[in-house]
Order: C-alpha cells, then sequence, then structure tokens
C-alpha cells in the first residue's frame, strides 16, 4: 500500500516545488497560465483514454467539461456539506460529484454512440457536445448566455495564498487522474481497451465484450474531463457556454495527437506546450501587429500530422526513454 | 395553409443549399472516405470570392442573370482551385496513412481557413451584393413567392443535373464511379486515382461555390466563420441521405431544411441548431447507413 503510494507521492512533491518557485518567482499572469496548464493536462489525459489508448475519436469532450464546471459552480453556490472552517474539504466533494454527473452523461452518450466507428463516432460525439451548450444556453436557472459569475474558488488559509491553494488543489487532481489512469491502462482492464484499439475484430473474437470496454472507457474518460470542467470554474471563476465551444474539444484533442496517442506522459508534455505557445507567440504578434497564433496553431496541426503523425512520444511514455532497451 | 406553402418553399429553398454543400462532402466521402471538414471553409472562401470581384467588377448593384451568371462562375472557379491545392497540399500527403491522422488534418486546414479568413478578409460581416431583382411573382395573402426563392431553386436544379450528366454520361464520371467502388482495380485497368480524387474535389468544390452565391443571396450576410453551422448541417444531410450516395445527399439536404424551417416555423427558433444533430444521432442510431446508403459488412 505505502510502496505504491511512494510515486504519487514523489511527483506530487514535485508538482509543489514547482508551484513554490512560480509562487515567488513569476507574475499573476504566468500563473494563471499555469493553472490552466493543470486544467488541459487532465483534460488531454482523460481525451487520451478514449482517443489514444481506446482506439475511439471523441470530438465532444468540451460538452462533459461543461458539466463538470456548471455542476461544480452551482453547488459552491448553493450548497455545503462540510461546516465552515472545513470549507476546503466541500471543493474536493464538488469536484467529485461533477466529475461523476459528466460520468453519467457519458454514460448516456456512449452506450448508443460506441456502436459506431471512426469519423461517425466522431461527429456524433461533436453533436452531443453541441447539444449539451445549446441546452446550456436555454436553462435560465444556469444563467443561459450570460453564464455564472462570482464562483467561490478554493479558500486559502493556512499561510497559502490563493494561487497556491487553487495549484495544490489542482495538483492534487492532476495526480489523482494520471495514476488512476496509468493503473488502469497497465492492469486487465487496459489490455481490453488497448484490444479494441488493435483489432476489434480480433478482440470480439477473444471474448472481449468490445462496446462495453469502450463505453467504460469513455465513463472514465467523461469523469475526468468533468473535474477538469470544475477545476477551471474554480480557477476562472466566470463560466458560460461558450467557453465550452467545439474548439475546447478541438484542443484537447490536439495535445493528445501532439503528444503521442496512447502516451499519457506524451499528453502531459503536449499539454504544456499547447498551453504555454499561444502566450509566447504573444510577442511574436506585438512584433507583427497581426494576430497569427491561431493562424501559426493550425497550421502546426497539419504539419505534426504530415511530418510525424505520431505525435511526439508516439506510443511511448517518458520512462521508456531512459530505460535500457 | 398559406403559411404551410410559404414554409414549404423556404424550406426547399434552404434545403438546397443544404443539398448543394452536401453533394461535396458525399462526393468526397464516397472516394476517399473521410470527412473533409474544410469543405465548408471553401464555402466560405467562395461567398468571399464572389463579394470580392462584384466590387472588382462594378457590378454590386446591377442585379440581373449576368451578374449572377458572373458571380457564380467566379465563386466556382476561385472554391475548385482551393479544393484542389487543399487535395494536393494536405490530404494527398496522407493517402495511405489512418483514418484518425486524415479526419485530425481536415479540421486544422479547416481551422486554418477560418482564421486566415479573419485575418485577410476582417472578421466583421459583409454585405453580400445584390444579385438578383428582388421580385414578388405571386401574392396571395400571406404567401409570396419571391425571385430569390426561384433563383435558388433553378440554379440547384441546373447544379444537380450538370452533376448527374457529369456522373452518369461522361468518361471522367465513369472513372469516379469507378474509383469510388474499388480504387484499386480502377487503377489497374488504367484509371489514375490520384487525378480522379483531384477531379472529384474541384467538382464538389465547385457546388459548395454555387451553394455560397445562392447563400450570399438569400441571407446577405457573409463572414469568415459563416461556413461552421452550414458545413455542420450539410454534413449531416449528406448522413441522413447515406454518405457516399448522391441522390440521398440531395433528399437528405431537402429533409434537412425542411425540418429545420418547420421547427423554427412551428416550435422554438432555439433548438434549430440542435435539431441538426438531434436529427443525425437518431438516424445513426436507426439506421445507420442513411436512407439511400448502403450497407457495408466488415470483413477481417
Amino acid at each position: 500500500m505505502l510502496r505504491s503510494l511512494k510515486l504519487p507521492f514523489l511527483s506530487f512533491l514535485g508538482l509543489i516545488a514547482v508551484g513554490l518557485v512560480l509562487e515567488f518567482g513569476f507574475s499573476a499572469f504566468i500563473q494563471i497560465t499555469a493553472l490552466f496548464v493543470l486544467v488541459n493536462m487532465i483534460m488531454a489525459m482523460s481525451l487520451n483514454l478514449v482517443n489514444g489508448t481506446s482506439g475511439q475519436f471523441s470530438l465532444g469532450h468540451a460538452g462533459f467539461m461543461a458539466i463538470g464546471a456548471y455542476v461544480g459552480a452551482y453547488l459552491s453556490q448553493h450548497w455545503a456539506l462540510f461546516p465552515e472552517g472545513l470549507t476546503a474539504l466541500n471543493f474536493f466533494v464538488y469536484t467529485l460529484l461533477g466529475g461523476s454527473l459528466a460520468a453519467v452523461f457519458g454514460f448516456l452518450v456512449g452506450q448508443p454512440s460506441l456502436r459506431l466507428k471512426g469519423d461517425y463516432l466522431a461527429i456524433v460525439t461533436l453533436g452531443f457536445g453541441e447539444i449539451i451548450r445549446v441546452a446550456l444556453l436555454n436553462m435560465d436557472f444556469l444563467g443561459g448566455a450570460r453564464g455564472i459569475h462570482g464562483i467561490p474558488t478554493v479558500p486559502d488559509g493556512f499561510g497559502l495564498s490563493r494561487f497556491m491553494a487553487q495549484y495544490l488543489f489542482g495538483s492534487f487532481w492532476v495526480i489523482l487522474c494520471f495514476f488512476f489512469l496509468w493503473r488502469l491502462v497497465h492492469s486487465n482492464q487496459g489490455r481490453g481497451f488497448l484490444s479494441v484499439r488493435e483489432d476489434e475484430i480480433a478482440a470480439e473474437s477473444m471474448g472481449v465484450n468490445t462496446t462495453a470496454v469502450k463505453v467504460r472507457a469513455f465513463v472514465v474518460s467523461a469523469f475526468f474531463a468533468g473535474v477538469a470542467g470544475v477545476l477551471s470554474a474554480y480557477f476562472v471563476r466566470y463560466i458560460n457556454p461558450s467557453s465550452f465551444g467545439f474548439l475546447r474539444s478541438v484542443d484537447a484533442v490536439i495535445m493528445v495527437v501532439l503528444g503521442g496517442m496512447g502516451s499519457f506522459t506524451g499528453s502531459i508534455v503536449a499539454a504544456i506546450l499547447i498551453t504555454i505557445m499561444p502566450e509566447l507567440l504573444r510577442t511574436v504578434q506585438q512584433v507583427t501587429g497581426v494576430d497569427l497564433r491561431m493562424l501559426i496553431y493550425a497550421l502546426a496541426l497539419v504539419l505534426v500530422m504530415i511530418l510525424r503523425p505520431q505525435g511526439i512520444f508516439g506510443s511511448k511514455e517518458l520512462r521508456d526513454f531512459w530505460r535500457k532497451k | 395553409m398559406q403559411d404551410f406553402v410559404q414554409h414549404l418553399v423556404n424550406g426547399l429553398s434552404l434545403g438546397s443549399i443544404y443539398a448543394l454543400i452536401a453533394l461535396g462532402y458525399t462526393m468526397v466521402y464516397g472516394i476517399l472516405q473521410m470527412i473533409n471538414f474544410a469543405h465548408s471553409d471553401v464555402y466560405m472562401v467562395g461567398a468571399f470570392a464572389a463579394y470580392y470581384a462584384a466590387k472588382w467588377l462594378g457590378i454590386e448593384n446591377q442585379p440581373g442573370l449576368m451578374s449572377l451568371a458572373t458571380l457564380l462562375v467566379v465563386s466556382m472557379v476561385a472554391c475548385a482551385l482551393l479544393g484542389l491545392t487543399i487535395e494536393r497540399l494536405a490530404y494527398r500527403p496522407l493517402r495511405k496513412a489512418p483514418k484518425l491522422n486524415i479526419l485530425i488534418t481536415a479540421i486544422g486546414v479547416s481551422l486554418f481557413l477560418q482564421y486566415a479568413g479573419q485575418l485577410v478578409f476582417g472578421a466583421d460581416p459583409k454585405v453580400f451584393p445584390e444579385v438578383m431583382p428582388d421580385i414578388t411573382f405571386f401574392q396571395w395573402g400571406d404567401l409570396s413567392l419571391r425571385s430569390s426563392d426561384f433563383t435558388v431553386l433553378i440554379v440547384a436544379l441546373l447544379a444537380m443535373v450538370g452533376l448527374h450528366f457529369l456522373i452518369h454520361h461522361t468518361k471522367i464520371g465513369r472513372a469516379m464511379r469507378a474509383v469510388s467502388q474499388n480504387s484499386s482495380v480502377a487503377a489497374m485497368l488504367g484509371v489514375n486515382p490520384d487525378r480522379i480524387v483531384a477531379m472529384t474535389f474541384v467538382v464538389g468544390s465547385s457546388l459548395a461555390g454555387v451553394g455560397s452565391v445562392l447563400v450570399g443571396m438569400k441571407y446577405p450576410k457573409i463572414e469568415p466563420l459563416m461556413g461552421m453551422m452550414i458545413g455542420l448541417k450539410a454534413f449531416v444531410a449528406a448522413v441522413l441521405g447515406g454518405i457516399g450516395s448522391i441522390p440521398g445527399a440531395v433528399l437528405g439536404g431537402l429533409l434537412m431544411g425542411l425540418s429545420e424551417e418547420m421547427v423554427v416555423a412551428y416550435l422554438s427558433s432555439t433548438y434549430r441548431d440542435a435539431l441538426a444533430f438531434g436529427i443525425l444521432i437518431v438516424i445513426l442510431l436507426l439506421k445507420p447507413a442513411g436512407l439511400l446508403g448502403r450497407y457495408q459488412v466488415e470483413k477481417v
């Protein structure tokens, strides 16, 4: 038990060290970017389980993110499980619930649509993502198009600044997400995911219930997408339906593809790159005077596909690079 | 009753526009089994090409058949060239790549065109020139049949008849059908698949060009992101009719246009965008091959 917690604990310490550096050495702008990096890491890893490990294609993960974000935002304003003084614990409960509702929707969406393949699946998930967004637009008790603002955030205390509190909260979920998914993929279940990706017909003939396996991957993935949504609601403290549009889903897909399909450490590296790159390109924009960021972004996507279709890491993980062959 | 007929006419003219764009999706899918996400942005570029051509030629305020024909030709040529370029530069290097990579490339090209459009044309909406004089042919209570609806229907019909002729009565059309059935056998029999694929992109894209001028005439506000929604709906129309099937795309387009018009008229306009996806999901669950599509059995 203790041994299996060693690595997660060490990586959490590592993230804390990075957080301390950010806390004392960098501006608020860089700090908020760091929080987005955490959100995107979870988003990329969760999508990687579906798009990379299981070989399916979801283009609607922003919808699950939206569900998580709205649940998290709504609950934090209207309901508290723990009394004053333990409010920090509430946020863990909200996050769990946000992820759970997203997972329920993941099941409802996945059950019928995962019988489809490839392009069709992509379009249907895109459609579900859009339907969730349109439905949120029409729900008045959730603010409709105005969204929800003034969302409470993770409380500071114990001498922690607000950034540090948010950062620790985010890091906790990143670690949880990574090790949960990692162990899932390297378990009996995970072999099922991989077998579906490699050859669905062969897997089926070996007795794998392919639809059930795909739905399972989808539900877990939707859960973590929901968690990412809750985190983004607490970090930005303002959400509206248009922040979870099609482009948000595409962003996540780009991270998975760039990092290498099926590589979780690849997803993490890509999430860092993709979140930071537009901010770095801001300086380019000041030189040229026009906003070339999204253009470069789109062009990079096409070029990666043509020149290095397997992404940065391919299906390798970070540790494969220093392991002896 | 008059209301209903009016909605019917509106729905049909909207539907025939969807059909024109859906044809581009279905043709490319039929031949390459890929969703050309960039098709909707090719359509957007067509609208802007017509807009600038009208300005440049000074025919913005001279509605008439001549202007219509000129703008149609300009937009078709622009779209065809763009479609050809995209195919050559982005899709051809990936011909043998996994499907997922091709899909992602298509999304990338689509995003590229959208942002390039915002950069080159500006993000603010522009007013499309008047192409046909606005005449009311027929008035009966609330029902009025206007020249724009007629033009849309007639031009769309002509384009579809032209496409039918091209595919069923010419050598290149026969080659297209051959490549879509079995590309390697077609290659063995002396058809160059690469050329035929390029031809398909040219034909599909120029139909999008026709569609863009018709949309510009009916809803004269154009902007760089105009392709996204209409593209998705046209794609749904193609799936509804059975993707890969040309009559299916036309049928699907008309059904989409009619149902959208009816939902907006009799239910609520806020749900018009969700409707398309609702239809799509129902169709894929009940009859995944679409109304006129063939169901393909997967083999090992």
